[in-house]
């Protein structure tokens, strides 16, 4: 059975990128654009793994992170961030909040795949 | 008997003088001068109104005139007994307002006047200067007796000029050694006063010696005499009341006015209670001095061949009855009369002519201020030492170019007339509030003249006034005549002057006093002088001594701390030799603690505070002015540092508002960094996911296709954002050149339309316009105009969610500017976002909508900017609204149609 990807994205090309990419690379994708609506998205999907981006509209990543991980039940659920900004802090913050990965966009999409493949590995 | 026995015995007595007066000034110093504070003291230095003119000059004053010499006496009698109320007055203000002398007192009376001090000291030098060089005149003449050795003959003065050059000299350095030792705060001099009551004993012992043996030795005892008296002219002379009158009245008039009268009576007063001794013992001493003066009269003019001069009298009589020993006491007596009167005299005229001579000429030359600092104490003991040589030079000058020929008395009488001037102005003064100084002055300057025209000038004889001018007046003026005065003949010329001199004199003080108008300063001296038993508290004993440390103390601990005074105290208690904390107080002493606490509270108030405290004396006027610069000046100092610390505070908040802004800005800098960072990196991801996916080996046809046109549109993003990063970068650091030219403003619209037109994404969007209202000619930059419309087409063609999206178009004019408002039909822009919608990247709804960086409102206010218009959005107009206001300058109205 194909592990299953949540993509938290707002920017439509870059989802149709990745959707692409992991896809071929054998995962079953979910892609979800809205900030406010994600975190409700994923628990209902209870995806293998969760790419989520920080900048989205309505509420950012960190928050949806936040509030993912105060489920007990997401709280091992394997995330790879993705930012555009790709400052210190925002990888420190992204660390305490219990992000698994953290990755600047842009990004090889071989990356992608080894970083997901990783993170993924030890509950598989 | 021999010249030279006479010269040793003279110079042996000067001697002990100075021995006396060196033994009392340091005893004084040394705070152990209790005796020297003894009324009998204060009593017998009065007793310097006894001149050589009286010790000599009243026997022959009685030979000449018979009793009216009493007259002399009964001046200074009547002010001591009758009128010791106003020398009590004197000697509190004098104390209360540390006058220095009778041109001081008038001078501080009225308003610190120094026209006035000038008036009184050259009034008194000028008064003073015969009365000198008659005192030397005295010991010449009673030397020249002796060298003579001829009793009863005349005597010529030319025979001994050198010997008053001597006198005058010795005179001189006395005065300077123990009248300017040090600046005394009282200006008192003890060495000279105890010196001064030394020779007053002698002069009396000397006349009642010659008295006893004229009385008992020559004559047979009293019945004897005055049978001898009764023989003689002197029962003859007839009382000419008038003249009795006025002598009395001038003598009194001069006991309270001359300057060495003024410096005993009232500066060298340590204790009121003095007074009160002295009201009756000086009256005695006077009285003992008078006793034997017609016996020794009347017999001397029996004894001695006629033209003797009954001057002399008083040494002749006993060298005629070859008493030698006698004689020399008696020259002695009258050698100490003529000593204590000049050294006073040239003590007190010293310290005026300096005060109010020398000392404001120098300090005004030297442009300073006149604080008692060390070089200003230097110079004025300088100033008084010089001062006391040229007293006793004139003095000198006087008696060498005068001939001597006047007799003494006359000599005396003028003088006193003179300085007699000085009356109206000091008792209306201190009993008048509404005295001025211009009346004082008037009165002054008037009554001088008077004096001088009528009585001194006359008296050079016809060198300096010519006989004519005497028997006709000056270009035959009778009522000018000097001895008959508005034609009044017929009166003795002491008495004439006088009554002139001194009623003008009164009348101008009190009229121009009532005519003319106090200044504050005078109106507050005159205040203090008239109403000085209510300022004032009486001068205290030197029984006070230990006291006054103790009081001492207690300010100096407020000020300075109470470890830091005690310490002080204590080394200076040490110093003197005394254990504990109350050391005398000696002058070296208060002028060390003076100058601590000066370091406190500033030279005047800290002389202010120790006078008080030491001298009892009332804090005056100029010691409150001073105190008040001080005072001023710290006030200043400390503002000044207020100002600093204030301009400090200020200086800190300006760095911390800048801190602040530069904060701000290197946050705003950090998240315009990081915006431009996501906005580059977005588009980047696409472009090269997408490219990596077509490299590692295309999908399909339509997948590829589809990629391609990806990259492509992403690329177009990507060079769209870093042309509006560039054109916002240039606006806002204000290197725009601005393409100014005319343009109709329906031409800039059409053009932004149809650039509009073409960028879309082939939505349908209608705008309507108005053309004729187009038709205005403008003046700007048009193709920056017609960006910001562009920007805002594109956006209404973006964001206007309206089912079929309507854009108006409306030229309008508000409050005199054209205005083009750009309304659509759609939901318009949230309340709560449309304060930011002019940041940058402040872009709204989500990234696909936008198509751009949201940078596009940011460079349509730069823009609008520097073109000198406005841009806004509009609330309230359905949809989303912008107003664009062009410049006011640049818009003008063109043919419409």
């Amino acid at each position: 059975m194909a592990k299953r990807i949540v993509i938290v994205e707002d920017e439509p090309n870059i989802v149709e990128a990745i959707s692409f990419i992991l896809s071929r690379d054998g995962w079953e994708v979910t892609t979800h654009a809205n900030g406010e609506t994600a975190a409700a998205a994923v628990r209902a999907a209870r995806p293998d793994a969760l790419l989520l981006d920080v900048m989205l509209p309505g509420r950012s990543g960190y928050e949806i992170l936040r509030e993912l991980r105060a489920d007990p039940d997401l709280a091992a659920l394997p995330v790879l961030m993705l930012t555009a900004r790709g400052q210190k802090k925002d990888r420190a913050l992204a660390d305490e909040l219990g992000a698994t990965r953290f990755m600047t966009k842009p990004f090889s999409n071989a990356e992608l795949l080894a970083a997901l493949a990783e993170i993924t590995a030890d509950g598989a | 008997m021999n010249s030279n026995v006479l010269i040793s015995v003279s110079l042996i007595y000067v001697a002990f003088l100075f021995l006396v007066a060196f033994g009392a000034d340091k005893r004084a110093r040394a705070g152990r001068g209790a005796w020297l504070h003894a009324p009998i003291v204060y009593t017998l230095s009065l007793s310097i109104y006894c001149t050589a003119w009286t010790f000599y000059g009243a026997v022959g004053y009685a030979a000449r005139s018979g009793l009216e010499f009493v007259t002399i006496y009964l001046g200074p009698t009547l002010v001591m007994v009758g009128w010791w109320w106003i020398l009590r007055r004197l000697v509190r203000i004098g104390r209360a307002q540390r006058i220095t002398s009778v041109a001081d007192l008038i001078s501080s009376r009225y308003g610190k006047s120094n026209l006035l001090g000038v008036i009184v000291t050259a009034l008194a030098v000028i008064g003073t200067t015969p009365y000198i060089a008659l005192q030397l005149q005295s010991v010449t003449l009673s030397l020249a007796v002796f060298n003579a050795h001829e009793p009863g003959a005349e005597v010529r003065l030319s025979t001994a000029p050198a010997t008053a050059l001597w006198v005058a000299m010795g005179l001189a350095v006395f005065t300077v050694m123990f009248g300017t030792r040090n600046l005394d705060v009282n200006e008192r001099h003890h060495g000279v006063v105890t010196a001064i009551a030394v020779e007053a004993i002698v002069k009396l012992v000397a006349l009642l010696a010659v008295g006893v043996f004229v009385v008992w030795g020559i004559a047979g005892g009293p019945a004897d005499v005055a049978r001898i008296i009764e023989a003689s002219p002197i029962s003859d002379w007839q009382i000419n009341g008038g003249r009795w009158a006025s002598l009395t009245f001038l003598s009194a008039a001069a006991f309270l006015t001359l300057p060495r009268m003024f410096q005993v009576l009232v500066v060298e007063n340590v204790d009121e209670k003095q007074l009160a001794t002295a009201s009756w013992a000086f009256p005695l001493y006077l009285f003992l001095m008078s006793l034997f003066v017609i016996p020794i009269a009347a017999v001397g003019l029996t004894r001695l061949p006629a033209g003797a001069n009954p001057d002399l009298f008083v040494l002749t009589v006993p060298l005629a009855e070859g008493r030698d020993g006698l004689a020399m006491l008696s020259f002695l007596g009258g050698f100490s009369s003529a000593t204590s009167m000049v050294i006073v005299a040239a003590i007190a005229l010293s310290t005026m002519v300096s005060n109010h001579i020398v000392m404001p000429v120098w300090l005004s030359l030297r442009q300073g201020g006149a604080s008692m600092s060390g070089d200003v104490r230097n110079a004025v003991l300088l100033s008084r030492r010089v001062s006391i040589g040229v007293v006793l030079a004139l003095g000198y000058l006087y008696y060498r170019f005068s001939g001597g020929g006047a007799a003494l008395a006359a000599i005396g009488l003028i003088s006193f007339t003179g300085i007699a001037q000085v009356l109206p102005a000091m008792l209306g003064g201190i009993f008048w509030r509404g005295a001025t100084r211009v009346g004082a002055a008037a009165g002054l300057i008037a009554g001088f003249a008077v004096w001088a025209y009528a009585l001194f000038l006359p008296s050079f004889g016809e060198a300096i006034f010519p006989a004519q001018v005497m028997a006709d007046g000056p270009l035959g003026l009778a009522w000018l005549r000097p001895q008959a005065l508005f034609g009044i003949s017929g009166l003795d010329p002491v008495v004439h002057a006088l009554i002139w001199s001194l009623t003008i004199n009164t009348m101008l003080f009190f009229g121009f006093s009532l005519l003319s108008f106090p200044t504050p300063l005078e109106r507050l001296q005159g205040a203090q002088f008239v109403n000085v038993f209510e300022h004032s508290q009486p001068g205290r004993g030197w029984a006070r001594g230990a006291a006054e440390a103790e009081d001492l103390l207690i300010m100096a601990q407020r000020i300075m701390g109470g470890a830091e005074a005690q310490e002080l105290f204590r080394a200076q208690a040490a110093a003197q030799g005394k254990s504990g904390y109350l050391p005398d107080t000696t002058p070296e002493f208060l002028q060390r603690l003076e100058r601590e606490l000066s370091g406190s509270v500033g030279a005047a108030t800290a002389h202010a505070m120790v006078g008080q405290i030491v001298g009892g004396a009332a804090v005056s006027v100029e010691d409150l002015m001073a105190v008040a610069d001080e005072t001023q000046q710290m006030l200043e100092y400390s503002s000044q540092l207020e100002a600093k610390s204030e301009e400090l505070a200020r200086t800190a908040r300006k760095l911390g508002e800048a801190n602040a802004k530069l904060t701000q800005l290197s946050i705003q800098k950090d998240a315009f960094l990081s915006q431009i960072s996501h906005e580059l990196r977005t588009p980047m991801t696409s472009i090269r996911a997408f490219s990596e996916i077509l490299r590692d080996g295309p999908p399909d046809a339509g997948a590829q296709q589809k990629f391609a046109g990806i990259i492509q549109d992403e690329a177009t993003r990507l060079t769209r954002l870093l042309d509006d990063l560039l054109d916002l970068s240039v606006l806002e650091a204000g290197q725009v050149t601005l393409n100014i030219q005319r343009d109709s403003l329906r031409a800039v619209i059409d053009q932004a339309v149809a650039a509009a037109g073409t960028a879309g994404d082939g939505r349908l969007l209608e705008i309507r316009r108005d053309p004729a209202r187009e038709e205005v000619t403008i003046r700007t930059d048009t193709d920056r105009l017609a960006q910001v419309f562009i920007n805002l087409i594109a956006n209404a063609r973006k964001y206007c969610d309206a089912a079929q999206p309507k854009l108006t178009i409306w030229v309008s004019r508000q409050e005199g500017r054209l205005v083009v408002d750009f309304v659509d039909n759609g939901a318009g822009i949230p309340a709560e976002a449309q304060a930011v919608i002019f940041e940058k990247f402040s872009r709204l709804s989500d990234q696909q909508k936008a198509g751009g960086a949201g940078l596009g409102l940011a460079i349509c206010r730069e823009i609008m900017d520097k073109l000198g218009g406005a841009i806004a959005y509009l609330p309230g107009q359905g949809g989303a609204a912008f107003r664009v206001t062009l410049p006011a300058d640049r818009a003008r109205s063109g043919n419409s149609g």
